[in-house]
């Protein structure tokens, strides 16, 4: 007599099973199958397609109804399982159809996570797990209105780019950093996210929902800080959890899924379990190869036909369904001194490869753009091959295996005369070598001004210089340039010119289209690159915390203890007796040790714990100070003298003066620190004269200095020029300190910059020419909007709270015993 | 030896850190961009700088008295500089954190 096969759910990995089933027991079972959904098998991978539009429901229909008819299957469509009795050996359904079994198969799959958020069930919100949410979400999508997609993985991915395909104003949610991080790392995130910003959509990621809004229907999303997103569809596609009620209810093992052992079955040796509700060896499953796999294992056993197969862990490689974006990402990609990576980065063609290598192995890779190389490096992967021979052109892919290592020079040498070198102008090869042969050229410079060639954009440089090696020999030396540091080749200057030029607008870009030599920078490239961006895109760029110092991240100065010394802002050094006063109390407050007046006219409060910070600042923006910027690559003081409100020998009113420069300057950013001075007369009290910028009042108006210094390099300040009023004082002296901004190296003070530039080229600029004066002048005005914000008080209302408070504190209580 | 709770993994800033106070001083716990987390005393091997509060980069973090780099795995010095801290076991279990800690008991055994 058959046997009776009972199978709880019609997904693809019962399907598959059944294909294998039928191949090596066609007749053995008696076979009846349950499906909630009312439907046959259908690819579920190509769900995305049929919402774009690409692909039909027809299109992707696995098993026809023929084929359970051919098969003598009994497939009860719509009907959901909500009892199995173990004991009877019987299932069944909702609709009252009680059928027993002999062996049964659980393959229930999974369910949508949803966020327990107010409003998550009003009409409107839909999860992507069927065709029901599709045929849903495709009835949305006529309205051409705003769509919110939670949750910037896979799922949540596709699901945006259909409905962005479908005419849908689309914006996605990524609790994360970057989109796809269990998948990608931030490098290749970073790029993903481009690409799907230039289709469209919108991508907003570190978004926390805090609620669905709306009434009967979903008007829109609240995110916990406060933004408003309206929408009239929401997609939930925050993840999956296993379907495993069924199974529990029925009293079998479960723990995130159904537990099975690698032969697929469940602590009942009659019943087994399949696909994404399973769970084998602590590990769950929701691409397609591992449930594959599990099929084959489960028919193997029910068939009899190999009583020894076993499921096996294999590192799936994910891709991503999305026309235009090819991404491939396989293994364990995180760095680590015990590993290598090598990276492969070419921004004008969008493409991204990391391989990440132990002992010579292949552990983990990550493509953005070309992912032809996917299978090939899977495989070496999973043969555990050395790859110690072909190391220097492993990361090319396949096709530069097996010849002799590529010589960079070699590649330049075979190219034909005819092939472009610079994209951005049009030059070929041929043109470059003609104009270095009968121009006589001989340096990249030179190149630049006759041809055109790496003029524009810059990134093909190399390319240029090899050709001119080519051409010339030996006798064309490059000229050195300073690298940033060893994860790029490029100096401070051209990074500088490319962020602006390339529109780079976040770390990421810079590293990717800059080709970085590592993944995440080094504690010299990051605080140098944030520096640029944020001083090159106000208003545009995050400034990104974890890339700044420490004392610049907290606010305070470190100490050789690990404590902080914290001075508040005296205006031109002006201070007050309820200033005095409320500092007298801080100190006796939180007990600190040292109290010191500092070169630049304020009080310097030492040996405060990183945990009091907020509170001192508390108290100390109660009295009315704001944070002094002791710490900041940024404008430190203006040091005055009491000028012609006190002085006998006073001219103008420096004090007031110097107020006014720090009042209008204070918070900017700027690549070294910035000391300033005024003095009321040439006796020059306040040692004007030794100054990043100083002014000297005189009778006949204001003299402005610069290019000072007093420090490792001791250095009496140049003239920058004469002026009458203070109005006009003030706009020269924010032009110069606006220049300085835009074109200094990070860590290079003013007086480096402008020996480096010319005294006079400074002066050309922000004193004799008005127009470019104008411009600078407005420049930092507008900065200044997103710049003038009391760091303070930020952090006294909440910000960063982690910085200031232990994780936790353990074991403390057995110490004390 | 005793695996003590110490947070979730999403109260420390990617290429971040948090510490953790135990009987056996401050405990610096990392995490990396790519969301690997580490733990070391927080203390360099040069002159004791504060390691929690570096710069983090890759597996590594530079500390911020006076630029040595640390690796998170071996808690070695890195480059040209000698020296090394010690590291201490971690565990993640889902988005939970649990640091070894090694109690009276271990330390008669």
């Amino acid at each position: 007599m058959t046997e009776k096969l009972v199978i709880i759910g019609n997904g693809m990995a019962p399907g598959r099973m059944l294909e294998h089933l039928f191949e090596t027991a066609a007749n053995r079972y008696e076979i009846t199958i349950f499906n909630a959904e009312p439907r046959v098998n259908y690819d579920r991978i190509m769900l995305s397609p049929v919402l774009s539009g690409e692909k039909s429901y027809e299109q992707i229909i696995i098993h026809g109804d023929g084929w359970y008819i051919k098969n003598g299957i009994t497939l009860y469509k719509g009907h959901k399982i909500v009892a199995i009795d173990r004991d009877a050996k019987t299932v069944a359904s909702d609709h009252g159809v009680v059928a027993p079994y002999d062996k049964l198969i659980i393959a229930t799959g999974s369910v949508p996570f949803i966020l327990p958020v107010p409003g998550n069930n009003l009409a409107g919100v839909l999860s992507y797990r069927d065709l029901d949410d599709v045929n849903a979400m495709l009835l949305a999508a006529q309205s051409r209105a705003k769509a919110v997609v939670i949750g910037g993985g896979l799922l949540g991915l596709e699901a945006a780019a259909g409905l962005e395909a479908r005419g849908m104003d689309v914006t996605v949610l990524h609790l994360m950093p970057t989109l796809m991080e269990r998948q990608l790392d931030p490098a290749a995130g970073h790029l993903l996210q481009r690409a799907i910003e230039d289709r469209g959509i919108k991508v907003i990621t570190k978004a926390n929902t805090k609620a669905i809004l709306g009434d009967k229907r979903v008007e829109g999303i609240e995110l916990a800080d406060g933004r408003v997103i309206p929408a009239t569809l929401v997609v939930m596609a925050a993840g999956i959890k296993p379907n495993a009620w069924l199974a529990k209810d029925a009293g079998l093992t479960t723990n995130r899924g159904i537990v099975v052992d690698a032969d697929m079955r469940t602590s009942d040796p009659d019943i087994f379990a399949l696909g994404e509700c399973a769970e084998v060896d602590g590990q769950v499953y929701g691409l397609v190869a591992p449930l594959y796999e599990m099929a084959r294992v489960a028919a193997a056993h029910l068939s009899g036909a190999d009583t020894s197969a076993a499921f096996v862990h294999n590192d799936t490689p994910t891709k991503l369904k999305v026309t235009g974006i090819d991404l491939f990402s396989l293994g364990d990609f995180a760095d680590g001194d015990d590993r290598q990576e090598i990276v492969l980065r070419d921004a004008a063609a969008g493409i991204y490869k990391r391989v990440v290598l132990k002992d010579n192995r292949i552990i983990g890779t990550v493509l953005y753009g070309e992912t032809g190389d996917g299978g090939w490096f899977n495989d070496l992967k999973k043969k555990q091959v050395n790859i110690t021979e072909m190391r220097d052109t492993l990361i090319f892919g396949q096709a530069y295996q097996g010849g002799t290592p590529l010589d960079p020079t070699a590649a330049v040498a075979a190219l034909p005369d005819d092939a472009e070198i610079c994209g951005c102008n049009g030059i070929c090869k041929g043109a470059i070598v003609n104009a270095i042969k009968q121009k006589g050229l001989t340096s990249l410079e030179e190149v630049r001004a006759h041809t055109k060639a790496s003029a524009s954009c810059g990134s093909c440089t190399g390319l240029v210089e090899q050709v001119l090696s080519l051409t010339l020999g030996g006798s064309y030396a490059p000229a050195a340039v300073q690298p940033m540091c060893g994860c790029t080749a490029l100096g401070h200057d051209d990074v500088r010119r490319l962020i602006k030029a390339k529109e780079l607008k976040s770390i990421y870009a810079v590293m990717q289209e800059l080709e970085w030599k590592t993944s995440c920078g080094c504690s010299k490239c990051r605080p140098a690159l944030n520096y640029y961006l944020v001083c090159d895109w106000p208003g545009e760029y995050a400034d990104d915390y974890q890339s700044r110092f420490i004392n610049e991240r907290v606010h305070a100065n470190i100490q050789k203890d690990g404590t902080y010394s914290v001075v508040p802002r005296m205006w031109g050094g002006m201070t007050s007796a309820n200033e005095l006063r409320a500092i007298a109390d801080v100190v006796d407050k939180f007990n600190i040790p040292a109290v010191k007046v500092t070169g630049g006219q304020r009080i310097d409060m030492l040996g405060i714990k990183k945990d009091d910070l907020p509170a001192v600042w508390a108290d100390l923006g109660k009295a009315g100070f704001v944070s002094g910027h002791a710490y900041a690559k940024g404008l430190r003081t203006v040091k005055t003298c009491v000028g012609s409100d006190w002085c006998r020998f006073g001219t103008q009113d420096s004090t007031g003066f110097g107020v006014r420069i720090e009042k209008f300057m204070w918070g900017s950013w700027t690549p070294a620190k910035v000391k300033m001075a005024v003095s009321g007369c040439p006796r020059n009290c306040a040692e004007a004269t030794c100054k990043d910028v100083g002014v000297i009042c005189v009778d006949s108006g204001y003299e402005i200095h610069f290019a000072g210094a007093a420090g490792l390099d001791i250095k009496g300040t140049e003239v920058l020029g004469l002026v009458k009023t203070e109005d006009e004082a003030l706009e020269v002296i924010v032009a110069l300190v606006q220049m300085y901004r835009e074109q200094a190296r990070y860590l290079e003070r003013i007086y480096k910059w402008a020996k480096r530039i010319t005294f006079d080229e400074v002066r050309r600029q922000v004193l004799n020419d008005a127009e470019k004066r104008k411009g600078y002048f407005d420049r930092f005005v507008y900065s200044q909007k997103f710049a003038q914000v009391d760091p303070w008080s930020e952090r006294v209302s909440g910000l960063h709270k982690h910085e200031f408070k232990p994780m936790a504190t353990v074991g403390m209580a057995e110490a004390a015993e | 030896m005793t695996w003590a709770f110490i947070g979730s993994i999403n109260d420390i800033p990617q290429r971040g850190a948090r510490c953790v106070e135990t009987p056996i001083g401050k405990i610096a716990v990392f995490r990396t961009a790519e969301d690997r987390v580490f733990a070391i005393e927080d203390h360099c091997p040069h002159k004791g700088g504060p390691l929690s509060q570096g710069i983090v980069h890759g597996a590594a973090v530079t500390c911020p008295l006076h630029n040595w780099v640390i690796s998170l795995e071996t808690g070695k010095a890195l480059g040209a500089d000698e020296g090394a801290v010690r590291t201490i076991p971690i565990r993640v279990d889902g988005d939970k954190l649990f640091i070894a800690l090694v109690t009276e008991a271990d330390r008669a055994a």
